[in-house]
């Protein structure tokens, strides 16, 4: 058997302001719990997914400060002062953002578990291209352009098992489009 | 109601709103993150503590001790509940292996123990600081090649010994002999399995992420020695399934146990690197196929064995279902075995048995094409058959399988290139493609339907929608057996309060629950003909109304004073299994890239062409199709469980190690629904179409890969390491 259990400190609460969809946040967390957490557990924002917690699938996906992450990936304490905005941000049920829209119509989702985070994504890639930030498959470096390879590549770090990937591609083409 | 001839006509076939292109109704919720998920239920009870699982850390053996002074003194722990606190749990019949209690380990990562905090970081903490002492019997072999030699008698099935194959493929002109393996995979279904439990006065309610609401009941029943009248199961949204959430698991029996003990609502979801080994994968297949022709191409004799990994007690993968009906030919000999080892649990996956199984065939008969040089297209057409070739009595209700061929090879531009024909610079080009066959049952299934007297209509059905859009195909079915328009439904699905379901699997789904909601509609019908002192039959529901000849009344008007409630449920008379064979088909082609220099494999175009009789929903049916598809492109190219065959487990438990299909790896998809009923399948005359998308798409994948490059690969997934040293010189 092993010895005699150690005592183990109490983790001590941080204090951390967070501005999530333009509304002050003022949690005190565990330093342990992550920005996935505090959003869905403490603010009980439930929008942004949990598939994995290990930063393999992007279903966390959220804007903060205006940059997609995996807000699984990142500890709550270490975005003191940050904007955060999730797909309850984006839009509402009586008030669908164009993306949203473009999912419903296309047929984007199945299940419905990665598509927050499909959307949180999809939104980032059109501003990433329009700032002309390149990706692996850009060729030229200078001119990044919206292209169906473009969407894809940027994409594939958000996972859809149902395999919805042709009607989210038509979905976000069509927002781009229309823009 | 029983369906117990084939349909005839019926208020369904109107197709004002079935039939029709109409978008989820659910979509609003899931596509603004309100669609609320189990784990995710924050308003179902106040007070929900956290459970973190412990797995264990061997495959096979005994726990000795469990040290749980240390996770008990953490801070914000409740309680720890392990496995050497009980005896076994009571096991449903639907579990091959035992889901907690007592000291045995039967796979590695079983759930041992559970951890009930204030905070789930502080479950998580705790639930590392518990000390195992193990027994490990290391002496079980895990390599399924090494098992094949030593499955015994009673784990042979012959399930067709037809003629007398072994002469006949003796004498065949043309004959291929070939074994093919396919990887154990898993259904990574994005969201993991989760529960809330919560026990109020010997009272057991679980809000979960459930294929089958009804299933879950019983079991968690049985599990925990209640009436299952003391039972209560939600899940109204599921984060996928594919056959992963069929069957209760352990994050709801462990979240039930930590509830009992802690007093107070406990959820847990299992970490995604513990769902892999400890709930349910697909078998691994070795698949020997034998296929004997003549000259012109005519098959004569056809041999399919397929042994599968499966604990003692299990099913396995049987790979051969679709060659006892698939193609013609005399002589046949059909033989399933079983071996027994002892992994996690192999249960259904997406298309089981067919996905596995076509991955095989139709590659089999791509290469039997090849060696009497025809057209592989042209040689499944010669192979037809309308009748069930071991039992020519049975007659397939509809088979459009050569229209299939037919129609696909058109809209694609199939022109049977040759192999290494085709280049675009430094990309080899490929042509492949493959036939499909899945069944087509179903399952008894009930409805209940209440309308109200602002004119609104509920609907009650323990049914799931686990992305397939029951939800909104229900909502059109009452909507046409109504005549009320759809923003006038309102659907509740997944409820163990409502009347019993098929539930979602087996691709019987879309078929039986339309089916039982059917049911349920005509029983209202009958109801308010009779208050009308009108024969049902001639009554017509359009638009709100009620229209018997001249007389047309609101239907609302029927529940003015109170609610009018209608109930039934649909039964199938075995006629639909004994007289007929009901199945549904398609075809599916596929373009490739593969690069001369690096192997790498970049696919182009996929067509799918299906026969699956009356599509409910062309919108969300067609997403079932590509996602099956896109799903067959995983099982091609990537998909695989590593067995570590010292240790007896997989070795790539979570989302980086375990490949899925990205954007990127997914091309082009065109889906093509043949037109037309199938009157033997459902009042409906609809059958599903769910796992017929996955089923041969893996094969028409490798056909395009041999096509591009000449290099036939028999074992999957076709990774670059398989034939990177056979591709043609540069």
């Amino acid at each position: 058997m092993t010895a005699a259990p150690r005592p183990h400190p109490v983790p001590t609460g941080t204090s951390v302001r967070l501005t999530v969809n333009g509304q002050p946040a003022d949690l005190v967390l565990d330093p342990r719990v992550t920005l996935l957490d505090a959003l869905r557990e403490h603010l009980q924002l439930t929008g942004s997914k949990k598939g994995c917690d290990h930063g393999q699938c992007g279903a966390c996906t959220v804007m903060v400060n205006g940059r997609r992450i995996n807000s699984c990936l990142s500890l709550a304490v270490m975005h003191d002062g940050d904007e955060v905005t999730t797909i309850e941000g984006i839009g509402t049920p009586d008030a669908l953002d164009p993306m949203q829209e473009a999912f419903v119509s296309h047929d984007g989702f199945q299940c419905g578990y990665c598509t927050p985070g499909q959307i949180c994504s999809a939104k980032a890639v059109l501003e990433e291209i329009r700032q002309g930030i390149p990706s692996h498959v850009t060729r030229d470096l200078e001119h990044v352009s919206f292209s169906d390879d473009e969407l894809r590549e940027r994409m594939s770090g958000n996972s859809c098992r149902c395999g919805a990937y042709a009607n989210i591609l038509a979905a976000i083409r069509e927002v781009e489009e229309r823009a | 109601m029983k369906f117990d001839r084939p349909a005839t006509t019926n208020p369904s076939d109107r197709m004002a709103v079935l039939g029709q292109p109409h978008t989820r109704i659910d979509g609003k919720l899931k596509t603004t993150g309100t669609a609320a998920y189990a784990y995710e239920r924050h308003d179902a009870v106040e007070g929900q503590l956290y459970g973190y699982p412990l797995g264990a850390g061997i495959a096979r053996g005994h726990v000795l001790a469990m040290d749980t002074r240390e996770a008990e003194a953490a801070p914000g722990v409740v309680t720890v509940v392990t496995t050497l606190q009980m005896e076994k749990l009571p096991q449903d019949d639907r579990n091959i292996v035992r889901l907690f209690g007592g000291p045995e380990i039967v796979h590695y990562h079983q759930a041992i123990a559970v951890v009930v905090a204030e905070t789930f970081e502080q479950a998580r903490a705790a639930a590392n600081m518990i000390r195992v002492t193990y027994d490990e019997d290391t002496s079980e072999i895990y390599n399924l090649a090494e098992k094949r030699e030593m499955v015994e008698d009673q784990d042979i099935q012959t399930h067709t010994n037809v003629g007398d194959f072994h002469t006949a493929f003796g004498q065949a002109e043309v004959k291929l002999d070939a074994t093919y393996v396919t990887p154990p995979q898993t259904h990574v279904m994005m969201e993991p399995h989760a529960s809330i439990a919560h026990w109020t006065d010997g009272r057991l309610r679980v809000w979960t992420s459930s294929q089958m609401i009804d299933w879950h009941r019983q079991a968690l029943a049985t599990t925990f020695s209640l009436d299952p009248e003391a039972v209560h199961v939600e899940s109204p949204f599921i984060g996928g399934g594919f056959g992963g959430k069929l069957f209760l698991r352990a994050d709801a029996v462990l979240a039930a146990l930590g509830a009992k003990k802690a007093g107070r609502p406990v959820k847990v979801a299992l970490p995604r690197p513990m769902v892999i080994n400890n709930t349910t994968h697909r078998a691994e297949t070795i698949q020997h196929i034998r296929i004997g022709a003549t000259k012109e191409g005519k098959i004569t004799a056809i041999f399919h064995d397929c042994v599968s990994n499966t604990p003692p007690g299990g099913a396995g993968e049987d790979a051969t279902n679709q060659t006892r009906y698939f193609y013609a030919g005399e002589h046949r000999l059909i033989v399933n075995r079983l071996a027994q080892v002892r992994l996690p649990e192999s249960n259904s996956m997406r298309a089981p048995g067919e996905a596995a199984g076509l991955m095989a065939l139709e590659v089999a008969m791509d290469e039997m094409a090849e060696k009497l040089g025809m057209d592989p297209v042209e040689f499944r057409i010669a192979n037809d058959t309308q009748v069930v070739p071991e039992n020519p009595s049975q007659k397939f209700s509809q088979r459009r399988f050569v229209e299939c061929l037919r129609h696909g090879a058109e809209t694609f531009g199939w022109t049977n290139p040759k192999p290494m024909s085709q280049r675009d610079g430094d990309w080899l080009i490929g042509h492949g493609m493959s036939g499909a066959y899945r069944g087509a049952p179903a399952q008894p299934s009930g409805a209940r339907v209440r309308l109200q007297p602002n004119g609104r209509l509920i609907v009650e059905t323990d049914m799931t929608d686990i992305g397939t859009g029951s939800y909104t195909i229900l909502a059109q079915t009452a909507a046409e057996m109504t005549g009320l328009p759809m923003d006038r439904i309102e659907m509740r699905l997944g409820n163990s309060s409502f009347p019993v379901s098929s539930g979602s699997g087996g691709q019987f789904g879309a078929a039986s629950s339309t089916a039982g909601l059917y049911a349920a509609c005509v029983a209202l019908r009958a109801m308010i003909a009779e208050r009308m002192q009108a024969d049902p039959d001639t009554l017509d529901f359009r638009d709100g109304q009620v229209i018997d000849g001249a007389r047309s009344l609101p239907l609302s008007g029927f529940a003015s004073e109170g609610e009018m409630v209608a109930e039934d449920k649909i039964e199938f008379g075995d006629f639909r299994s004994k007289e007929y064979k009901l199945a549904t088909f398609a075809a599916h082609f596929v373009e490739t890239r593969v690069n001369a220099y690096t192997g790498e494999i970049r696919l182009q175009r996929m067509l799918s062409v299906c026969d699956a009789g009356r599509i409910l929903n062309p919108v969300t049916a067609r997403s079932q199709v590509i996602g099956g598809m896109t799903m067959g492109v995983g099982s091609a190219l990537m998909e695989k469980l590593d067995v570590d065959d010292k240790r007896g487990f997989f070795v790539n438990h979570d989302l980086a190690g375990y490949e899925v299909p990205v954007h990127l790896d997914i091309p082009q998809q065109e889906v093509i629904f043949l037109t037309g009923d199938d009157p033997v399948s459902t009042p409906l005359k609809a059958k599903g179409v769910g796992e017929l998308g996955i089923s041969g798409v893996a094969a028409a994948v490798a056909n395009a890969i041999h096509n591009a490059t000449g290099v036939r690969v028999r074992d999957f997934p076709i990774t670059l390491d398989k034939f990177i040293d056979r591709l043609p010189p540069v």
